[in-house]
């Protein structure tokens, strides 16, 4: 699985994202957010965080992931749904060629710094 | 305190990926990277194409796998250049990811090639994730494997854009509903075109190759 990679470059993100003038920073949170389309397990995803933080700034942080729900459209006939149990046929016109809105989304939003 | 950061965890291989697309234009190449489970018939139905494309079409090969260089000592049989990526030195990774790309097409002489195809590491999750600098993503499914894959693994079949059905002369021998299959694939991707083809008996080859030749020509008359 490709989780640890993942998180591998979401910690290198984050710890450059710290500014450099704050002695010893630890780091509370890290909001993430990740669209259900993503073959992202979160179990998986927060053990690697886990294992990968432990002499660093961000060993306890906590991840805060915003689940973002697939959403698609129909060019056709401009239907926009929620996209459940993987039907990416449009429920209005049932022929369009159909847009991903979200759901790929696997962004790092914001860290929490403890003051 | 909170520091705003509001970037893409992936950004660095997209930043490749868009560098690598980038440098495969320039040297006027079409790139399709090729994904399916491990045992579809990715290698056998890409020595079959070949076959039937080269010399017309000149084309070299990347595949990945974590270990061994079986496939591109197979693929080599059929007088392409192929280059081996074995990800066991990078951690043993289950995908190819852009920056593995670079360095391997710095292996192939680019301004002599039409076509790279890239067979990516036999997993049907990860490689659907990352975005390598092709120009189109080919999904390879057997007909040994399930009518519901599709539908367990949705980003894949929503990424590729086309799929091939392999395996079709096994059809007699298994439950499989080939319509089911057909249905389903089109239900994650409503107008993925789907290729139905046997590697061992060449059976329904013709739409594939028409496929792949106009995809390369396409790309060259643009540029």
């Amino acid at each position: 699985m490709h989780e640890m990679g993942v998180a591998m470059q979401m910690v290198e993100i984050a710890l450059s994202s710290i500014p450099k003038n704050i002695n010893n920073p630890r780091i509370k949170k890290i909001n993430l957010k990740i669209g259900e389309l993503t073959a992202i397990v979160e179990d998986s995803f927060k053990f690697c965080f886990k294992i990968i933080t432990e002499d660093t700034p961000l060993k306890n942080a906590k991840l805060i992931i915003e689940s973002v729900p697939v959403k698609a459209q129909c060019q056709n006939c401009n239907h926009t749904w929620d996209v459940k149990n993987s039907v990416f046929t449009c429920p209005g016109c049932e022929k369009g060629t159909v847009d991903l809105i979200s759901g790929r989304e696997l962004e790092i939003l914001s860290l929490e710094i403890e003051e | 305190m909170e520091i705003n950061i509001q970037e893409k965890i992936l950004r660095a291989n997209d930043d490749m990926a868009c560098k690598n697309r980038k440098y495969f234009t320039e040297k006027k190449v079409f790139v399709l990277n090729m994904m399916s489970s491990p045992g579809s018939g990715k290698t056998e139905t890409l020595c079959k194409t070949l076959k039937k494309i080269t010399p017309e079409i000149k084309t070299g090969v990347i595949t990945g796998d974590i270990c061994t260089t079986n496939d591109a000592d197979r693929l080599k049989k059929t007088g392409v250049a192929a280059i081996q990526i074995n990800t066991d030195q990078f951690g043993g990774d289950c995908h190819l990811a852009a920056h593995l790309i670079e360095k391997a097409a710095q292996n192939l002489n680019l301004k002599n090639l039409d076509l790279l195809i890239i067979e990516n590491i036999g997993n049907l999750v990860c490689p659907a994730e990352f975005d390598i600098g092709e120009d189109a993503k080919a999904v390879v499914l057997s007909v040994t494997e399930g009518e519901d894959k599709p539908l367990k693994y949705p980003l894949m079949f929503q990424e590729a854009d086309i799929a091939i059905l392999n395996k079709i002369d096994l059809l007699p021998y298994l439950d499989f509903d080939l319509k089911e299959a057909v249905k389903n694939i089109k239900q994650v991707h409503p107008k993925i075109p789907v290729f139905e083809i046997s590697a061992k008996t060449e059976q329904g080859f013709e739409p594939w190759i028409k496929w792949l030749k106009t995809s390369v020509k396409s790309k060259l008359m643009v540029l």
